[in-house]
């Protein structure tokens, strides 16, 4: 598209000029022919793309089903190894069931949760640095990281093997895991249990989902404005999403760090 | 002879049958430009004008389109397969080797769609991660945001229910450690949280429901098929008519206000 001659004499003039109070004109363009040739370029690069890859490297294909004989490792589609590498923190019910649920439910109220009005059909960071700070992080920190160590570096018991390790089914890896009431200076305590649900596990997951974000409410509520603007709704769905978030890197620095398997067992589900 | 061929030309282009098909010229006037599109079936997708920087590459990163193309693509070149693939454990994996050393261009239409599938769940992330990036779920587009989330996991399940089709040992695997975590949903699951309340048991429980038994067998291989095929496509379809119209009625792609 060729710039209208003396453009730059044009904005020189509307810049001196008072501005005007009416709302300019939307710059558009057609879409015959401006966007479809993109599209229609685009089309025929990527067809050629696939072509040629399908060409050269071939789908995969092993040998016939066989329900008596279980590969090791058995690994699901590469794009839900982020959840199986979250079974390695966290028990099935909540890595293939609750988290996964969590994500596409926390994915659907981003636009609820996120009021703030600036960065709206734009590239910015500056505008909205907690929004793009917390997506990036779950989407490239967990989600794509997680995926990349499920593929790359699991091997055989689903131990981890750098890229130049030859995988060894034999590989013997010492569990010492324990659970936090048996750990370090909360051995102490003695594990006090109520109807079998251990309170030291039961008041750490109060305090962590429950007291924190309540109390962070109650001291900043009344000086920040975005926290008023959010409302205790917003901001409860908001602290709850985030934390949950940030559990997946707490119990992996918990059990990588110190082999803590969980932080908090009842009779009906370990956490 | 030159003016043979104009008055063919012309009998042509003013005939009833040509006039019947084309509502308009070619000639590449303002009006035609809006025309070629409002009066096109597959263009009317399109509005007529957009907004100057909604056609840069760099803005969208074409990841919607190329999404929806490679979904074409998978909707051609599955139709394809299912023309040779039957999806009865007997014959799955026969008619697998079938496609690959006897069917004219088989291996390449599997290869297209093995490929096409795993770059679609890609690119559906990375549509996800621009629109996320540009703030384009922002209101009023609230509502189209929650619709691309349902089609991203469509997107995952589809690509999951074909995995298992080959019928090989890749695909039974990987689709048993994927339903695996089924069987702890809680109180649906038999190893889940609080399974004895709702009195569920390895036949009768979430999983088993998936499977269509106990062990990624037979009847699963059926199930997906059914899944993959029938259901989970049309569903699909049905919100990306959605997706795409509230695009439209939603003040068109995203620009600064």
């Amino acid at each position: 598209m060729a710039e209208a001659p003396g453009r730059a004499a044009v904005a020189e003039k509307a810049k001196a000029a008072p501005k005007p109070k009416i709302k300019p004109i939307e710059d558009k363009v057609h879409c015959w022919p401006y966007l479809v040739r993109s599209e229609f370029v685009c089309s025929i690069i990527l067809m050629a793309l696939l072509m040629v890859w399908s060409l050269g490297i071939d789908a995969p294909m092993e040998e016939p089903a066989n329900p008596t004989n279980t590969p090791n490792p058995s690994k699901a589609p590469w794009y839900f190894l982020g959840l199986q590498e979250m079974l390695v923190y966290f028990d099935p019910w909540m890595a293939g069931v609750v988290l996964p649920t969590l994500i596409i439910v926390g994915l659907m109220v981003i636009p609820f949760i996120d009021i703030n009005p600036k960065g709206n059909g734009y590239y910015t960071f500056q505008e909205r640095k907690f929004a793009v700070t917390t997506f990036l992080f779950g989407f490239l920190v967990l989600w794509v990281s997680l995926i990349v160590t499920g593929v790359f570096l699991r091997g055989p018991g689903w131990n981890l093997f750098w890229p130049w390790e030859v995988w060894d089914p034999h590989k013997v890896v010492a569990l010492t895991n324990v659970d936090l009431p048996y750990w370090g200076p909360f051995k102490l305590l003695g594990n006090p249990k109520i109807l079998d649900v251990e309170l030291l596990g039961l008041t750490l997951v109060i305090l962590y989902l429950i007291v924190l974000p309540v109390a962070f409410w109650f001291r900043k509520s009344k000086t920040s404005p975005i926290l008023q603007e959010l409302g205790p709704l917003r901001y409860g769905i908001v602290a709850f999403l985030l934390l949950t978030m940030l559990g997946l890197p707490i119990k992996m620095f918990l059990r990588i760090a110190f082999n803590i398997k969980y932080i908090w067992v009842t009779p009906w589900f370990n956490v | 002879m030159f003016k043979r061929l104009k008055d063919l030309k012309k009998t042509i282009l003013e005939s009833q049958v040509w006039r019947s098909m084309f509502r308009h010229d070619y000639a590449d006037t303002p009006r035609n430009r809006t025309l070629q599109i409002m009066s096109n079936v597959w263009m009317h997708l399109h509005p007529p004008k957009v907004r100057r920087h909604a056609i840069r590459i760099r803005f969208t990163w074409c990841m919607g389109g190329i999404t929806f193309l490679l979904f074409l693509v998978l909707t051609v070149t599955g139709v394809v397969l299912m023309f040779y693939y039957r999806p009865v454990a007997e014959y799955a994996y026969a008619d697998m080797k079938y496609l690959q050393f006897d069917v004219p261009f088989g291996m390449l239409v599997r290869n297209m769609h093995r490929w096409a599938a795993h770059g679609m769940v890609l690119t559906v992330w990375l549509h996800m991660f621009r629109v996320f990036m540009t703030g384009s779920y922002k209101s009023p587009r609230e509502f189209n945001w929650v619709i691309g989330v349902i089609l991203l996991t469509l997107t995952l399940l589809l690509s999951f229910t074909g995995y298992l089709l080959p019928w090989d040992q890749l695909s039974i695997w990987a689709v048993t450690v994927g339903t695996n975590m089924a069987r702890a949903t809680p109180l649906l699951g038999h190893e889940g949280p609080f399974a004895h309340l709702a009195g569920v048991t390895p036949r009768y429980d979430a999983r088993a429901f998936l499977l269509g038994g106990t062990i990624v067998g037979p009847p699963t291989l059926l199930r997906f098929y059914v899944l993959h095929c029938i259901f989970l496509p049309i569903l699909a379809s049905l919100l990306m008519i959605v997706h795409f119209w509230r695009i439209r009625k939603d003040g068109g792609i995203s620009g600064p206000l």
